[in-house]
């Protein structure tokens, strides 16, 4: 087990700038993901710290190590790749057992930790078996195996489980999750799933075109996105944001209701900003509450427990999330009040918190 | 899903295969048959008329001690082709396969020995070696060799297996290229983070992914060293000195258009070409058994 420092690091393809920059020192045991949506250099970011592709700027330090110019080999950790890479040559055997004989471990040893490691994953009716006759999730379980019979200070997973269907992908997800409460070790973890990343993470790296838009526990990263986009992206549905005006404490929509800030925005200047909020985060103002708002509701999306409430609030899209006992359905239009406790300013320009 | 393409007339899928069955007809069975035919006659000395001798035109050719050395001399030959060119090109493909930049021309300029005709490639080569003005004789010689593999038989065999080697690199070069990008690039870097060297990698990886190519081409390498080098040994060495390079083909056509014993030669092409046969055989039942590791 190890930590894992990662310091000004930055990845350029020729002239194309990939990783712009990212720190992040990760605890020991600690489990982090890296989340982001397609093409913002997750994988580039984990094929650094496993030494599949050069560092152009910044370390990468691996318990006490610097490892910027240490082969992948040498830096003692193990990777799950998304399309699993199992030698198809191998048995499953052979395919778990293939570090520790090219580390000339003994065979008797070899096997105590292939037995160890097929126990914890049930794979042990398959080992004779080539990986091409073995299913999507046993497959699965055959790289987990290859990872965890290293015994190495720090697990990489890149997507390990976008290859499966979604009930499979659920039960991997707490197999993982029971896995590293078992042994703690190290995991750095790729995945574009926003559920994933909020079941799984210790801390969650939040990442957009190159760069960690916010590091931080999952409810932190939830309930206080450190960006419009990261409240955008974290959160099915995503955060709503709506133009305002603050004047005087107040935050003013563009049709002129007039929302009281807490005590926390009531010193924010005055000026354009945009407020945001989350859908479960209004609710049907009771009588003689007095409505804030009432929402035009255009088409109703129900979940089972909850309802999902789609139409406009001061001319802008949002989306409210109610009890489905509420009763609401297409075009209905409910009172509501903000639960203005956890609302968001953020900057117009920059899309930034403002705290 | 299986694709079909269907005709609405019933005549013109034959009408488009035909050409194909003509030229086959014409340029394979006929000749093949005709070699059958000749192989159990024997021409008068005038070549006038010609009688049934049955098998001893076979039997002769097995008590003949040159078929015996042409069998040595093109298992020597062929071996010698298959595992120095399949090494090479190997090893360039490796090499491609590692390039980033500059794949493109390298690839064109290892493609083009292919386009060269094998009597060309046979001239070639005779230029190089030429004994006396020719740039390898003339390094030999700076370096004290007496060259002349018009004189030594086993330069004149190293002459036609540099020329042949040469001609089928850029074919096997083409099909472990294509091979080892077949292999997905997750698996070496699966490899390189258990531990294992560029070497190693190589051996238990690469290697066993690439057998499947590897046998295909040794068949390949093996029939073409058998019958399509016929260009090379007449234009380089014409079978000598002293029958040293007089591999089976070479015979074949020797026997039968220079020593005009047109019955043996017939006996001979038979023999090639249930050889070929064979080969063929061998190469198609392991490739019906789809995966191979
Ligand atoms: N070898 C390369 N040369 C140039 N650009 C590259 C190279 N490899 C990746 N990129 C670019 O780097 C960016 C990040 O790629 P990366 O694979 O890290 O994305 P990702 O976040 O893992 O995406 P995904 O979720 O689709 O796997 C992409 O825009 C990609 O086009
Ligand atoms: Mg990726």
């Amino acid at each position: 087990m190890a930590k894992v420092s990662l310091q000004g690091v930055k990845k350029n393809y020729g002239s194309i700038r990939v990783i712009h920059g990212v720190d992040i020192e990760i605890k020991d045991g600690e489990f982090i993901v890296i989340v982001g949506p397609s093409g913002c250099g997750k994988s580039t970011l984990l094929r650094m710290i496993a030494g599949l592709e050069a560092i152009t700027e910044g370390s990468i330090g691996i318990g006490d190590r610097v490892v910027n110019d240490i082969e992948p080999r040498d830096r003692d950790i193990a990777m799950v790749f998304q399309n699993y890479a199992l030698y198809p040559h191998m048995s499953v055997f052979e395919n778990i057992s293939y570090g520790l004989r090219i580390r000339g471990m003994s065979k008797a040893d070899i096997q105590k930790r292939v037995d160890r490691a097929a126990d914890i994953l049930q794979l042990q009716p398959y080992l004779q078996r080539r990986p091409r006759e073995l299913s999507g999730g046993q497959r699965q379980r055959v790289a987990m195996g290859r990872a965890i019979v290293r015994e190495p200070s720090v697990f990489l997973f890149d997507e390990p489980l976008s290859n499966l269907d979604a009930k499979l992908r659920v039960q991997m997800r707490l197999e993982i999750k029971r896995l590293h409460q078992q042994l703690g070790v190290t995991s750095i973890y790729v995945t574009h799933d926003q559920v994933e990343a909020m079941t799984l993470a210790d801390r969650l790296i939040v990442m957009n075109q190159g760069r960690a838009e916010q590091i931080g526990s999952p409810a932190e990263v939830y309930s206080n996105p450190a960006t419009t986009y990261v409240g955008g992206f974290i959160g099915s549905p995503p955060m709503n944001f709506v133009p305002c005006k603050v004047e005087a404490g107040q935050a003013v929509l563009d049709d002129g209701t007039s929302l009281a800030l807490p005590e926390r925005l009531r010193g924010t200047p005055a000026g354009a900003y945009i407020l945001g909020i989350r859908p479960e985060n209004m609710h049907v103002a009771q009588p003689g509450q007095g409505a804030q708002f009432t929402l035009a509701v255009d088409v109703a999306e129900e979940l089972g427990a909850d309802t999902l409430l789609h139409g406009k609030i001061a001319g802008t899209d949002v989306v409210v999330r109610l009890p489905s006992t509420a009763g609401f359905h297409d075009n209905s239009r409910p009172s509501l009040v903000a639960d203005m406790a956890q609302v968001h300013l953020y900057d117009r320009e920059s899309g930034r918190n403002i705290h | 899903m299986e694709k079909r393409v269907v005709f609405q007339n019933r005549f013109l899928p034959y009408l488009l295969v035909a050409p194909q069955i003509a030229i086959t007809l014409v340029f394979f069975f006929w000749p093949a048959s005709q070699a059958v035919v000749q192989s159990v006659l024997r021409e008068d000395a005038f070549g006038t008329t010609s009688y049934f001798v049955g098998l001893e035109n076979f039997q002769l050719l097995f008590e003949d001690e040159y078929y015996a050395n042409s069998f040595k001399v093109t298992a020597l030959f062929s071996t010698l082709v298959a595992v120095l060119g399949l090494s090479i090109s190997l090893l360039l493909a490796v090499t491609a396969d590692r390039l980033i930049r500059g794949t493109m021309v390298y690839k064109t300029l290892l493609i083009w020995p292919y386009a060269v005709a094998p009597a060309v490639a046979g001239a070639l080569w005779g230029f190089v070696f030429l004994p006396g003005p020719g740039v390898f004789a003339w390094l030999l010689g700076q370096m004290g060799v007496n060259w002349n593999f018009h004189l030594n038989g086993n330069q004149a065999m190293f002459v036609i297996v540099v020329a042949a080697t040469w001609k089928q690199i850029s074919y096997n070069f083409l099909f472990f290229l294509a091979g080892l990008q077949a292999i997905p690039k997750s698996l070496i870097e699966a490899a390189a983070i258990d531990g294992a060297g560029p070497f190693r990698r190589f051996w238990t990886i690469v290697f066993p992914l690439l057998s499947p190519t590897l046998f295909f081409l040794i068949v390949v390498n093996v029939v073409y060293a058998f019958f399509e080098t016929f260009g090379v040994v007449h234009s380089l060495t014409r079978g000598g000195p002293a029958k040293s390079t007089e591999i089976l083909v070479y015979k074949v056509w020797y026997d039968g258009f220079e020593a005009q014993d047109l019955g043996g030669s017939a006996a001979q092409s038979v023999i090639l070409m249930a050889i070929v046969i064979g080969l063929t055989v061998v190469q198609f039942r392991y490739i019906e058994r789809k995966v191979h590791y």
